[in-house]
């Protein structure tokens, strides 16, 4: 399979300079990946993990404090090869929205409450689809039909639709020129249970019909479990695990994931479910070692003063832990005592 | 035993639009329950936003007043009270926010807050005191004032912060706690921390816990029993797992099958269109009463 990103040794840090203190921020800390043509591609972490600060660099947003220090992320799109990293803000505008593209999270805020939908396709799309007039109005109405939209939505203002409606709107513009590769940051977060789903299996379709690559971040699991085919764990802004989703879920091989699999509730069982202490380091002062090992329950003395490599332990398995073959996954039920960590 | 908290045929309606339009959004519809009727348990109200669970919760609170019905806490109406009669109901009612990073002033250090609790409810006044007051109550929730003390809330990561919350909550020694979506801005990492906080209090502390939520899956875990409410309207009500397992009312079955599955990974993630027809018409009406079904729930009727 032919890749249509490749990630080398990324390092992007935000830096800082207040009144002659210089201050590091290592958000995002040596990551070297890869995602395939055609593949959904699921980043996990909670937040202040650097997965924002991940996506902004693959997003081209590099913007002061935050540097690519090392390293390079590029794309091999079918206009030529572009290191997202180095390029000149020319280069950027050329694959903006046409080849590279982006749906955000709050659909409240992304669309401009003061234009019709309508003016808001012409607006992000007009240029990059050079088209015009009653055949732009044409592609955008047929592109509408996928979504399941009526044609009536273009004469809306955001605020006159329901939040499904929206999130459907903020998708069909990052999609409406059938980009090679897009980036969804926590695109179903704020929505219900209902709309959801049929948000997320919309994604997916479209996804099968333009043989886009995705690029999906969330904390939550289960959508994951749904959507994704392979998952990476990124935690402290390093990635920790990378595996194919079902291998992931039934035999993690790090123990930060093996406790997020573990902890997600399930309709139909009632046993307790562990909970992980301690608080997400701090990536200005990020512990020694390998950075779990404060939390990690198999920590032992070369986790606090080595850092493990993110080494391959399958075919299409990496995993960074000196213990990964001691991991098992948390299923049998837990002790009382563990709750609240007493 | 009388039940800690009845609400009787309770109705809320907000005029929208004009003074004049005389329009109404029915918010809450004829709600009718008890809570905490047999000890200390997890009472949850599911639906999706706009079902009108907030405003129950708000009503409950006393933040908001019926349009009609009562809501009797221990035997004593919620609403109209006198200022002695409404502290006396604000230190055993306790709410429990969403948002943690909201509800702590961002400028002030967290024990503050909890601090102005221990003062106001307890009637401390003597610095030794308050602080044992707070240092119990952080206990409860798995943190110590140690820990806390001099922090500001963005030192604390979100799960320590909602813990802080539900310890601030429990200093006044309340009898039921009013949680509205507790862990939906929580990462799912610490999402259960919280969970089995709310848990541990019913079991060990025997607090009852109202948790207001759109996640089957963590209500499925935790709760006793259960309300399922769309658009203002109790489509079924009962215990909690024999409902979650298995769903009567149309609006529950689609809810039910909306809770995406963690172990059928690559499944299809279409909705039965059937069944979204069905659970997307219209709640009824309270015409319609609840019908009483054989596992002790009740589902209202739907025409069909």
């Amino acid at each position: 399979m032919a890749d249509i990103l490749t990630v080398e040794a990324l390092k992007a840090y935000y830096l800082m300079n207040m009144f002659g203190v210089q201050r590091e921020v290592r958000a995002v800390d040596d990551i070297t990946l890869s995602i395939g043509r055609n593949e959904v591609y699921g980043i996990a972490g909670e937040s202040s993990s650097g997965k924002t600060s991940f996506i902004k660099v693959l997003a081209a947003a590099i913007r002061p404090p935050l540097r690519v220090i090392e390293g390079s992320a590029t794309y091999h799109f079918k206009s030529g090869d572009i290191d997202v990293a180095r390029a000149t803000p020319q280069q950027i505008e050329e694959i903006r929205w046409k080849s590279l593209s982006y749906i955000m999270q709050g659909s409240m805020s992304v669309l401009n409450p003061l234009r019709k939908v309508g003016r808001i396709f012409e607006d992000f799309a007009a240029r990059p689809l050079g088209l015009s007039g009653s055949a732009f109005r044409q592609r955008i109405v047929g592109h509408l039909e996928r979504l399941k939209l009526s044609p009536h939505v273009l004469e809306s203002y955001a605020h006159e639709l329901s939040g499904g409606m929206r999130q459907r709107v903020t998708i069909g513009l990052a999609t409406v020129c059938s980009p090679e590769f897009v980036i969804a940051d926590e695109p179903t977060t704020a929505l219900d249970v209902v709309v959801q789903k049929d948000v997320l299996g919309l994604i997916k379709s479209l996804q099968r019909d333009m043989g886009s690559s995705i690029i999906f971040v969330t904390h939550d699991m289960s959508v994951h479990a749904n959507i994704a085919d392979r998952v990476g764990i990124i935690y402290a802004g390093r990635l920790v695990e990378e595996a194919p989703t079902r291998a992931l879920f039934t035999a993690p091989r790090h123990p930060y994931t093996a406790h997020l699999v573990a902890s997600l509730p399930r309709i139909g069982d009632t046993r307790q479910r562990p909970t992980l202490e301690g608080r997400p380091p701090n990536l200005a002062s990020p512990p020694s070692g390998c950075r779990f090992h404060p939390r990690c329950p198999l920590a032992i003395d070369k986790c606090r003063t080595d850092v493990p490599p993110l080494e391959t332990i399958a075919p299409g398995r990496r995993t960074a832990c000196w213990r990964w073959r001691d991991v098992e996954p948390l299923t049998g039920p837990v002790p009382v005592a563990e709750e609240i960590g007493a | 035993m009388s039940a800690l908290l009845e609400v009787r045929g309770v109705t809320k309606h907000f005029p929208i639009g004009g003074m004049l339009s005389g329009r109404q959004v029915r918010a809450v519809e004829d709600a009718n329950f008890s809570v905490g009727d047999s000890g200390a348990e997890i009472f949850t109200i599911i639906g999706e936003s706009g079902s009108g669970k907030t405003t129950l919760a708000r009503m409950i609170l006393g933040l908001e007043r019926p349009t009609s019905g009562e809501i009797l806490f221990g035997g004593q109406p919620v609403t109209h009270p006198s200022r002695r009669e409404r502290l006396a109901f604000m230190a055993k009612v306790q709410p429990v926010f969403q948002n943690p990073f909201e509800a702590f002033n961002p400028l002030k250090r967290v024990e503050r807050y909890l601090a102005a609790t221990a003062r106001r409810f307890l009637g401390l006044r003597d610095r030794a005191a308050i602080d044992k007051a707070v240092d119990e109550s952080l206990h409860k929730v798995g943190l110590s004032l140690a820990e806390v003390r001099g922090r500001f809330p963005h030192e604390l990561s979100g799960g320590q912060l909602q813990r802080a919350a539900i310890a601030r909550a429990l200093i006044p020694g309340p009898s039921l706690l009013i949680a509205d979506e507790p862990v939906s801005m929580v990462d799912a990492s610490l999402r259960m921390a919280i969970v089995n906080l709310l848990r541990n209090l019913r079991d060990n502390f025997g607090v009852t816990v109202i948790y207001i939520t759109h996640d089957l899956a963590t209500a499925y875990y935790i709760s006793d029993r259960l309300v399922i409410m769309q658009r203002g309207l109790i489509v079924e009500m009962g215990p909690a797992r024999p409902i979650l397992d298995d769903p009567v009312h149309p609006y529950s079955k689609l809810l039910k099958s909306s809770v995406l599955a963690v172990d059928a990974i690559g499944s299809d993630l279409a909705i039965d269109p059937q069944l979204l027809a069905a659970g997307n018409a219209d709640a009824g009406s309270t015409a319609v009463p609840l019908q009483p079904g054989p596992d002790g729930r009740l589902v209202r009727a739907v025409a069909i």
